[in-house]
């Protein structure tokens, strides 16, 4: 495809040069080790050149706020939709974008949104109030088709105050609401979006919005390629490039083989692979290709217990679960350097996560004596039973990240030392699904990323999904609460105490985080993953060729 | 004649009845709903309520009798519904999908047909023993190795290894080069396994001494006599493979990242996709029933001695059959 160009450059001064990368660096540490591998910039931008950038799923749909693969999909709609704010990876603040600034009213049921005079639609119309409405107001009339539709639950109405004012009012408190805002699937569209039905638009075609890119065409299966915009000049303030993309085009190309996007990658017949497989990593690195990691925000990896289960209900038996396992031997087993070992039930990129690791500790004479000490008592065969009923968990999981069966069988075995025993179960997702809406389950292995700690409402408060059935009245408050304090730091203090209620009452036991992690050529700078650890505005990259 | 077309048409007919309505009733009975599956198993704050809509919106509320009848119906006029993941019509979908597929099954069929006969013909003609086993082993091999294994060997191989091919897309012959390899390692292997089985009981019959003793050089021998007499049941088998070329796309297509068929099975599967699922398995049912319905027109062309009662019996129980109806009046000799 092209020359490589390993040999003289000194990545490693250059990984300090560029302030923006220096701030990527110090949010995460597996990168800040290994500085060599990251794709730095080196010197000035060069302008030009075609990205092809492979993805392991078609994304499906281009609507920002339809169903798609999930990350695949928002690597690509991100390029192509801009939103209100930006939130920055550094730190987990949230920036201007299309909004010049933003207020919230006291208990976080009203936000006004003042919003930028220059920014045009790629169809030339320019973004007002009315653009703002029209989007979340298209989103609900979508229901449960639109995945706005979680992000805006309590939505009341939009009200265009002026031409660039905008006031979005609840029903309920929503401060998860600005983070939210910040998101692609909540990502602003201009006014002729919306003369097509919803479920109409998963092509793309009919997506009218204000990004850097605009689509070029859209094979379902093979490829989505988008080109620049040459009049792109509102990127966020926080970003080192807010004007327009340094490449002509990128071709985001699909590979559903995960050995064969590292292979393409390593052979140069692609620029950027997503989605590289935990164990092609070294590989990758061996390659001195470079690496774009970043820990995932949101719930780790972990054992989410089922509070109307029997088993999954007794408190002496999640503690015991939460001692017996060894995460560090986790780690080092099913995973790699790159991954870290979870410090909270939030990933320490997480806005509002705290470090909570000297509460999270492995003794597995501990774990005996607790169960002991609650009445359970070994078997011949040296599991723990009570009353006749013996200590079997039944874990129900899925394949959806590959390294989780060795996770999970290390997991089985540690608990076994103990005298505990693990039934794994897995299935389709559906039947995963299925499984956690009937509560067939004592503990389900997952984790789930999002940038904010609602996330954890979202799945442990009685009031949402309710997989879990956690009957915890003082963490039901605690998770209610964080959601109607407007002020940032007062809400990272009740989230903070969400963590520590979850974690003392080992109704998630935390294991390991996730990672993501995008390989590149040498000559591919500016590749940079966003605040929720997927693929950012692509105007930072450029091709050194 | 045209009695026989008929109720070959009405048998072909049911056939497809029956396909839907299995799938349909597999589909279905299946835990969850493409509704779940479209708003994920992750999301919350959605309700019930919201959910119910959508579910209204494609019909998924109906009692399933209901469905069947209204979706049969849909089916009879054409229609085949819309996809719940993309909201385009699934024969907009599969239009789309059947032309990749098309250019890696033909191309597959060809390298299968050529490299499969040639090696059973090949192996019963040479005289070198060591040779002939050697050829002969390799159509049970063949059949044995994983194509999604040999697809990524291929790939790694000539594409990472050495940049001979394009590892994916579907841009100019090139990429079709290890894609047509993958598929046609399973078919070619099970031709040339019938075939060799053909050639051998073929080789023993008398009119091929005869064909000898004329004079005839081993070309003559070997492809104008012996081949077309033991073609027949590798062209049965041809029929039934063709089904089998349908399923390989889902693996081959993954692997080389190429649209088609078999990547939209895969996706739909996985999204519960319930109307594109159904296209998909009544697409197969009538490419599988026509292409059997032509290999069985073509056989009495191919051997005018096939009496018309006889021709769904020599279909079905191979190699036997057409061998002992030859060696009364073999054709050719």
């Amino acid at each position: 495809m092209h020359a490589p160009s390993f040999s003289t450059r000194p990545r490693v001064l250059a990984a300090f040069a560029v302030p923006a990368l220096a701030l990527a660096l110090a949010a995460c540490g597996s990168q800040a080790a290994d500085p060599a591998t990251t794709p730095s910039s080196s010197g000035e931008p060069v302008a030009g050149g075609e990205l092809t950038f492979a993805i392991g799923n078609d994304p499906i749909s281009l609507n920002p706020s339809g169903t798609g693969s999930g990350n695949d999909t928002w690597y690509v709609t991100r390029q192509l939709v801009d939103s209100l704010l930006w939130q920055d990876p550094a730190d987990g603040t949230l920036h201007p974008w299309l909004a010049t600034g933003w207020t919230a009213n006291a208990d976080a049921t009203s936000f006004t949104f003042t919003l930028r005079d220059d920014v045009t639609f790629s169809d030339g119309t320019p973004l007002t109030a009315q653009s703002v409405k029209s989007t979340f107001d298209d989103a609900i009339a979508a229901g449960a088709l639109s995945q706005a539709a979680p992000l805006l639950a309590g939505y009341d109405q939009s009200v265009a105050v002026d031409e660039h004012t905008v006031e979005v009012r609840f029903s309920r408190p929503n401060a998860a609401f600005p983070q939210a805002a910040s998101s692609v699937t909540l990502g602003i569209l201009g006014e002729a979006t919306f003369a097509v039905p919803f479920a109409d638009r998963a092509s793309g075609e009919a997506v009218v919005a204000s990004g850097p890119f605009v689509l070029d065409h859209y094979a379902k299966d093979v490829e989505t390629v988008l080109t620049a915009r040459e009049d792109y000049a509102w990127g966020p303030d926080g970003r080192e490039n807010t004007g327009a993309a340094h490449l002509e085009g990128v071709t985001f190309q699909v590979l559903p083989e995960a050995g064969v996007r590292t292979g393409s990658l390593t052979s140069e017949q692609v620029d950027v692979a997503g989605g590289i497989a935990p164990s092609d990593v070294p590989g990758v690195r061996d390659a001195g290709l470079g690496l774009v990691t970043r820990a995932n925000p949101g719930i780790v990896f972990g054992l989410s217990f089922n509070g109307a289960s029997t088993l999954g209900a007794d408190p002496a038996v999640r503690e015991a679960v939460s001692l017996a396992i060894d995460r560090d031997v986790v780690r080092d087993t099913a995973l790699t350097e790159d991954f870290a070992v979870a410090t909270s039930v939030l990933s320490h990129t997480t806005p509002g996560a705290v470090d909570l690791s000297e509460d999270i500790t492995t003794d597995a004479d501990a774990a005996v004596e607790v169960l002991e000490d609650a009445g359970w008592a070994r078997e011949g065969d040296g599991l723990f039973a009570k009353d006749g009923a013996p200590l079997e968990l039944e874990v129900v999981w899925i394949s959806n990240f590959g390294p989780n069966q060795t996770s999970l069988e290390l997991i089985q075995q540690q608990l076994k030392d103990v005298g505990i025993g693990v039934n794994l179960w897995s299935g389709t997702v559906p039947e995963f699904t299925e499984r956690l809406k009937a509560g067939q389950f004592d503990a389900a292995w997952g984790n789930l990323s999002r940038a904010d700690g609602d996330v954890l409402r979202t799945q442990y408060s009685s009031a949402a999904t309710n997989y879990y059935r956690v009957d915890d009245p003082e963490l039901e408050a605690l998770l209610q609460e964080q959601l109607t304090v407007a002020d940032p730091a007062a809400r990272t203090e009740v989230v903070a105490q969400v963590q520590e209620r979850l974690l003392a009452t080992h109704a998630q036991v935390p294991v390991h985080e996730l990672t993501t992690v995008v390989g590149t050529l040498t000559d591919v700078h500016g590749v940079e993953l966003g605040a929720d650890s997927r693929l950012d505005q692509l105007t930072s990259a450029w091709l050194d060729r | 004649m045209t009695r026989y077309l008929a109720v070959r048409v009405a048998q072909a007919l049911g056939v497809l009845w029956a396909a839907y309505t299995v799938s349909f009733l597999v589909l279905f009975a299946l835990p969850g709903d493409p509704v779940s599956a479209l708003v994920g198993g992750d999301s919350s704050d959605v309700t019930p309520e919201q959910l119910d809509a959508v579910r209204a919106e494609y019909g998924f509320d109906r009692p399933l009798p209901a469905q069947y009848v209204h979706r049969l119906g849909q089916v009879l006029t054409g229609d085949l519904g819309r996809s719940v993941a993309t909201g385009r019509p699934v024969t907009e979908l599969l239009g789309e999908a059947v032309g990749p597929t098309v250019q890696i099954a033909a191309a597959g069929l060809l390298v299968a047909l050529v490299v499969g006969g040639g090696l059973a013909v090949g192996a019963h003609a040479t005289r070198h023993r060591v040779l002939a086993g050697l050829l002969l082993a390799l159509p049970p091999l063949g059949v044995a190795v994983p194509s999604f294994w040999f697809g990524l060997a291929l790939v790694q191989l000539f594409s990472f290894t050495f940049p001979l091919f394009p590892a994916v897309g579907q841009k100019g012959p090139a990429s079709l080069v290890l894609p047509a390899l993958t598929l046609a390692l399973p078919t070619g292997a099970v031709v040339a396994q019938v075939l060799s089985a053909s050639l051998r009981r073929t080789l023993r019959e008398p009119f091929v001494d005869t064909a000898w003793a004329k004079g005839a050089g081993p070309t003559r021998v070997h492809l104008g006599h012996v081949l077309r007499n033991a073609a027949l049941p590798a062209l049965t088998m041809t029929g039934l493979v063709v089904g089998g070329l349908l399923s390989g796309a889902v693996v081959t297509e993954t692997v080389f990242s190429r649209a088609g068929l078999g990547r939209l099975t895969a996706t739909s599967v996985g999204a519960q996709d319930l109307p594109v699922v159904q296209g998909i398995v009544l697409l197969a049912a009538v490419v599988f029933v026509a292409v059997n319905l032509v290999v069985d027109l073509v056989h009495p062309v191919l051997d005018p001695r096939l009496p018309t009662t006889a021709r769904r019996a020599a279909r079905v129980p191979a190699p036997d059959r057409p061998a002992e109806l030859l060696s009364a009046a073999p054709a050719g000799a």
